[in-house]
């Protein structure tokens, strides 16, 4: 694994379904062995530009190489490099974990030997041991999820796509799940991984936040939490959270609140904003103030900076 | 070469696994042969049949008794004036009345050619004609010439005679129609349906990530069905022979052939469909459409084609089934050769490669 070269290299790449622009002038690279997390609101264009990448649809412009081949010129030569999986864990209902995994090394042009040795890997590493012969249908959620990947792996992609792979899956699965990718990611294999699950975006490398079709930001998960560098973000807990907002919106200094949970997101202009002149109004209207403090921007935060810039909505 | 194989076996292990679906392709065939088989039926039998016997010889009791045991007439009366058989014929009592000759017995004994009547109720056309049909076959069977009702007219005497299917016995003819019918129900219906339930569950996203071309998966997805089409005709085939006396004069293989061509090009419409249909209900609805309204109506299953308006002639080239039945009849009832039948195998050839291509085509943008 060369941690310098790019296994996914992205120019400009566009997609348009007639008038409506589903993809619009994205840019940027993976690096090898990266987990590169593909962050937007459904509709932002995620799914689009995986289905490009993975040569399953031309784009209008622009060009990607995926394993340096070009996915425009040689969509099977990229089809042969990656490893694919969807959140609708694509298996077959009606075969057992045996069959589904003899039949996607079949489409996968493997021999007989090297679909023993697989097999067996991908029955050990999904843990499906002793239900070989378990019809797909009958398997929970992350034993499917497993199961999906390790078919999805099969032939050794040295590139897996993930397209929302956690959707509907317990949060002790997903972790499972989450300690598979990083060691396919620790022995070289670059993973592309869309979610909309922010703290499984906290695992990933690096982020790009799409919205609107539009590549919105990118980086490591610090870098992209900088876009609130100067402007502080205090938490504020209240027994009328509500109310509160409308007040502080109101209030000078205060750029926008968000509610996160039971509790308030106040972004400050700037760091000259004191606590206190936020939380006196409050009291004023008799809203009693448990708790202020300053707060790391999440990812979360970061995403609906990302939406309001933009001047949208989320989907 | 690997990759169909494995869609191959995965077909069949899917099929197999969904034991009803298997049921309804091999023996719903089966059962609308016997449903059809015995609901279209346009053969009349047990017709009310007044007898005046003016010659009672043994001969002309002979006589009788032919049209009695032929099944298809029941004597309702013996009657003795050309007013009885009217009045039987106006009551409806009786649909057909015998007329024999005195000199019926002696005519024949003399080698003379006698002649008996048949009066026929023509209200209904249809059952008209097939009654003269009938009497016509026992009177000539018996050695005699017929003179229809009314006698009016030069006295020619035409003697029609009906070939491979000498009692023109309507299943006979209607059962290849049924084969081509059922046919293009389970082939069509099952081929489309297995690749948009695939749509559906999202699997065939999942098979396009892979790098198998179209050809394989196309070849690897339809053998299957293929060979279900084929065992559930040699089924129909078989139960029309067993239940319908169903003859078989031609070659087997050419019969193969024949089968083997229209299934292909009801696999490929299926496939077809499959392309532009993105649920079971609506590959469903244009099955029917494209499929099997055109077999059941336009293929001269049913209606002849010779009698169609001109427009819905032109529309009949079109259709498989209408070089498959001509095929289908010529080899099962007539025993015709091969060569013969050149023209309906190579339409329905250039049918099946147009349809596969056009799928295949298809299907492959569709990847992109």
């Amino acid at each position: 694994m060369d941690k310098n070269r790019n296994a996914i290299e992205v120019r400009r790449l566009t997609r348009r379904f007639g008038g409506f622009v589903a993809v619009s002038d994205v840019s940027f690279d993976v690096r090898e062995g990266e987990i590169f997390g593909f962050l937007g609101s459904n509709g932002a264009g995620k799914s689009t530009t995986i289905r490009m990448l993975c040569g399953l649809l031309a784009p209008t412009s622009g060009h990607a190489t995926v394993g340096g081949v070009d996915v425009t010129r040689d969509p099977e030569g990229v089809k042969r490099r990656i490893g694919y999986m969807s959140q609708r864990f694509s298996l077959y209902e009606l075969l057992t974990v045996d069959q589904n995994i003899r039949f996607f090394g079949g489409i996968y042009g493997l021999d007989d030997a090297r679909l023993a040795e697989r097999r067996r890997f991908v029955i050990d590493m999904a843990g499906l041991a002793g239900r070989e012969q378990t019809l797909a249908r009958d398997l929970a959620g992350g034993w499917r999820q497993r199961l999906a990947l390790g078919c999805a792996i099969l032939h050794e992609p040295r590139i897996l796509f993930l397209d929302e792979p956690t959707g509907g899956v317990d949060p002790l699965s997903r972790r499972h799940f989450w300690r598979l990718i990083d060691t396919l990611s620790q022995s070289g294999v670059t993973v592309l991984v869309t979610t909309h699950y922010l703290d499984e975006a906290e695992r990933c490398h690096r982020v790009a936040l799409i919205h609107a079709g539009k590549l919105a930001a990118i980086g490591t998960t610090t870098e992209v939490k900088q876009i609130f560098s100067g402007r502080p973000i205090l938490e504020i807990r209240t027994d009328r959270p509500v109310d509160a907002m409308r007040i502080l919106d109101a209030t000078s200094g205060v750029e926008k609140t968000s509610l996160f949970g039971t509790a308030l997101h106040v972004v400050l202009r700037g760091r000259d904003v004191t606590p206190e002149r936020l939380v006196s109004p409050l009291r004023a209207q008799g809203i009693a103030v448990e708790s202020v403090a300053e707060v790391a921007p999440s990812l979360e935060d970061v995403f609906l900076e990302v939406i309001d810039r933009a001047g949208g909505t989320a989907a | 070469m690997r990759k169909a194989l494995a869609v191959y076996r995965k077909e069949w292990r899917q099929i197999l696994r969904d034991r009803r679906t298997l049921l309804i392709l091999v023996f719903v065939p089966a059962f609308f042969l016997l449903l059809y088989g015995y609901a279209l039926n346009w053969d009349i039998r047990h017709i009310a049949l007044a007898v005046e016997d003016r010659d009672n010889s043994p001969e002309s009791r002979a006589l009788v008794s032919a049209f009695v045991n032929s099944s298809y007439f029941d004597q309702v009366a013996l009657i003795h004036s050309p007013a009885e058989a009217e009045r039987l014929l106006d009551a409806n009592e009786a649909r057909a009345v015998l007329v024999i000759p005195e000199r019926f017995g002696r005519d024949v004994t003399n080698g003379v050619s006698p002649q008996v009547q048949v009066l026929i109720n023509g209200d209904n056309a249809n059952t008209a004609t097939t009654v003269i049909g009938y009497a016509t076959s026992i009177v000539r069977g018996a050695g005699v010439s017929l003179r229809g009702a009314p006698p009016a007219g030069p006295r020619l005497s035409a003697e029609p005679r009906i070939w491979y299917n000498p009692e023109l016995r309507s299943t006979l003819f209607l059962v290849p129609g049924l084969i081509a019918y059922i046919l293009m129900i389970t082939a069509v219906i099952s081929t489309a349906l297995s690749i948009v339930k695939e749509k559906e569950v999202g699997t065939i996203e999942q098979v396009r990530m892979a790098p198998i071309g179209t050809f394989p998966f196309v070849v690897g997805k339809s053998i299957p069905y293929f060979l279900i089409s084929l065992t559930s005709a040699a089924l129909i085939i078989l139960a029309a022979m067993a239940l319908f006396g169903l003859p078989m004069r031609g070659n087997w293989l050419s019969l193969l052939l024949a089968l083997s061509l229209f299934i292909a090009g009801a696999l490929g419409t299926g496939l077809l469909i499959s392309t532009a249909a993105d649920t079971q209900q609506v590959a469903f609805q244009a099955a029917m459409l494209t499929s099997f309204l055109p077999t059941l109506m336009l293929s001269g299953f049913i209606f002849p084609i010779s009698s169609m308006p001109r427009a819905l002639q032109l529309i009949t080239y079109v259709v498989p089934a209408r070089y498959f039945l001509v095929a289908l009849r010529g080899i099962v009832l007539k025993g015709t050769p091969l060569w013969l039948l050149a023209p309906q195998m190579m339409a329905l050839t250039i049918y099946a490669l147009a349809m596969l291509a056009l799928a295949s085509v298809r299907l492959a943008r569709e990847a992109r």
